[in-house]
């Protein structure tokens, strides 16, 4: 049982304030992901956190109990690296067992824990192995053995897949989405991919330079970001931003519109636009098209998509999903239907309001 | 991976390594084969390479006239003592430099190395009279304490080195996992820095065992170890070539025999990192 709450924390490198000031909650048994461009200060906030670094101001309270003066050793907490940061003189088993020895455990008790890890880890075959000649995915599985075994109170994940493989990566977050949904202890994970985010967390909060951008739900940060940078930062491939012209006749600044929340047509639509490059992946096609007054603007279709580079296609914005941002970029109410209307059409060889062609 | 080379190649380099080395090892062997040779044969021009009268003569004088257990033991006490007392002060401070370190501790290494740059001759007047006053002259207190400090600056950086090897997420991993600063150390840090310990270790040894400068200057009799024991030999009196050959092979035999059953620990630790 673990609830972390930060108050008003603050971290200063020398005259660099990394973290100018967060307030956060994480409930008891969430998933909570830090997500944020490299250098936002995830990673110093995990640390600060764990208690690998002090605080410069403000507290931090695990159940309510201000720890922000405690070593990391006396929070209860256990972190896994991005660099695994397995003990190379020790082997596997010894890796696993060494929290349990650190705590003073006899040793048919720890020889019973590591097995029982080793067993859900499925490295029981590579115990008396040294990390050196383990893989990456077996090194990151020891690397959360070694966490899981002393039933801390708090995980916190520092980018923990960054140096797997895609494939395996694949493997290892529903390894850890798994492990969260058998343990039920609150998770704190750290990292720059957004799709990552999407898929693990219970909440995500957005970092930028040390600020909290939004804190919300996967579904509530796609659905309604809060600002510009969080509507580009979540969602692949990255949100449309559209400004000028376009965008006033909408009441605003900019306008956002996803990929996947543009009709494409060969006849008609609002926007006409020539396809650059196009982008299939099978089960998607993105296309990257070039609209005069508009710029380039990213389309997700499903399935494959017969139009090559150079081919002209029309763009229409799905009006319910278009974001409106003000002059400071954050968002406006969606709530009223913007009036696509307001826009020029445009359809195959002419431009608005002219007879269509064809 | 490996690399082709051509044969000819190949063997050019052989041979040429073979060359360099036999002429850098050539003056070690000359000297100990002139060890076992009369003094007339040792001079004998031309020189035997290896028919000459063997004998043991030499070694025998060299004992007679200056007890050589005497020197080896204070070269035993000097070198030691000051690798010991050098890994005393040179582990905490290498360590704060390498885990904790402050704008300040890039120039404090530079400092520290800049003294090597200066000939040691240069402070050999302050240095006597200080040991004069302090009575530290010909003891071996006096020559521990000098060559700790001339070798400070080397155990220092190469202790440094290493630990900037260990990778701080490590020790952290250890914080984590509930181990304290006693037990991170003892558990964690030394079995990784063991490797480089134990070459730092032997080459200040080595060049304890070695310096010549210190040790000549500040010692007559009592403390002196093995370089002075070796100088002794070329006297104003004349060169006793065979005698001097004796006592040298006798001086560097030790430190060889050390060197050789530990180079394995000092090739891994020299290159500690480099391979991983
Ligand atoms: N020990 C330190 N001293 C000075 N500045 C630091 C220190 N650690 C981190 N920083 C700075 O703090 C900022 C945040 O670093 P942090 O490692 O938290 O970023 P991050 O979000 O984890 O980035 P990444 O995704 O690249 O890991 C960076 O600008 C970094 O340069
Ligand atoms: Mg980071």
């Amino acid at each position: 049982m673990c609830t972390i709450r930060l108050e008003n924390v603050t971290k200063m490198f020398g005259e660099l304030a990394v973290i100018p000031g967060i307030d956060l909650q994480i409930n008891d048994g969430e998933f909570v992901v830090f997500v944020g461009p490299s250098g936002c200060g995830k990673s110093t906030l995990l640390r600060l956190i764990a208690g690998l670094e002090d605080i410069s101001g403000g507290a931090i309270l695990l159940n309510g109990e201000d720890v922000s003066s405690l070593p990391p050793a006396k929070r209860g907490l256990s972190m896994v690296f991005q660099s695994y940061a397995l003990y190379p003189h020790m082997t596997v088993h010894g890796n696993i067992a060494f929290p349990l020895k650190m705590a003073g455990m006899d040793k048919a008790e720890i020889d019973k824990k590591v097995m029982a890890a080793a067993k859900v880890l499925n490295l029981t075959e590579y115990l008396k192995r040294k990390p050196r000649n383990l893989s990456g995915g077996q090194r990151q599985r020891v690397a959360i053995g070694r966490a899981i075994v002393r039933e801390p109170s708090a995980f916190l994940f520092d980018e923990p897949l960054s140096n797997l493989d895609a494939a395996l990566r694949v493997n290892m977050r529903l390894e850890i989405t798994e492990l969260h949904q058998q343990l039920g202890t609150t998770m704190v994970y750290v990292t720059h991919d957004q799709v990552e985010a999407m898929t693990m967390a219970d909440k995500i909060v957005v970092l930028n330079r040390g600020n909290v951008e939004q804190v919300g739900s996967p579904m509530d940060l796609y659905r309604d970001p809060a600002n510009l940078f969080v509507a580009g930062f979540i969602g692949s491939p990255r949100m449309n931003f559209v400004d000028g012209g376009n965008a006033a006749r909408l009441g605003a600044t900019t306008i956002g519109i996803r990929p996947e929340h543009i009709g494409l047509d060969r006849e008609k639509g609002l926007w006409r636009g020539v396809i650059g490059v196009s982008e299939h992946l099978g089960s998607d096609t993105f296309l990257h098209v070039h609209v005069e007054d508009v710029g380039t603007i990213t389309a997700r279709t499903g399935g494959e998509w017969t139009l090559r580079h150079g081919e002209t296609v029309f763009l229409t914005p799905d009006p319910d999903k278009v974001h409106r941002f003000d002059e400071s970029g954050r968002s406006m109410a969606r709530a009223i239907t913007p009036d696509l209307g307001a826009l020029p059409r445009h359809v195959n060889g002419a431009p608005a309001s002219g007879a269509p062609l064809q | 991976m490996a690399r082709t080379v051509s044969t000819r190649r190949r063997l050019a380099f052989t041979a040429l390594a073979w060359t360099i080395a036999l002429a850098l090892f050539f003056p070690i062997l000359w000297t100990f084969l002139t060890s076992f040779k009369s003094e007339g044969a040792a001079i004998a021009n031309p020189p035997s390479f290896l028919f000459f009268d063997w004998t043991l003569e030499n070694y025998h004088e060299v004992q007679e006239r200056s007890n050589y257990f005497h020197h080896m033991w204070n070269s035993v006490v000097i070198s030691f003592g000051s690798t010991f007392l050098g890994l005393l002060i040179a582990v905490p401070a290498a360590w704060a430099m390498a885990f904790s370190p402050t704008k300040n501790t890039k120039n404090i290494l530079m400092w520290m190395l800049s003294t090597k740059m200066l000939p040691p001759v240069g402070v050999l007047v302050p240095i006597y009279l200080l040991f004069r006053d302090w009575a530290l002259l010909d003891t071996l207190a006096g020559l521990v304490l000098v060559l700790t400090m001339v070798n400070l600056p080397i155990i220092v950086w190469m202790l440094y080195t290493y630990f900037k090897e260990i990778p701080g997420d490590i020790l952290e991993a250890a914080r984590m996992d509930g181990a304290s600063l006693g037990q991170e150390i003892l558990y964690v840090l030394t079995p990784m820095a063991v490797p480089g310990i134990a070459s730092t270790c032997l080459l200040n040894v080595i060049l304890a065992w070695n310096e010549a400068f210190w040790t000549l200057n500040l010692t007559a009799a009592k403390a002196a170890p093995l370089t002075a024991f070796i100088a002794s030999y070329s006297s104003p009196e004349g060169l006793f070539w065979a005698k001097l050959s004796a006592a040298s092979t006798m001086a560097i035999a030790p430190i060889l025999i050390l060197g050789w059953f530990s180079q394995r620990q000092l090739v891994r630790g020299l290159t500690f990192g480099a391979v991983k």
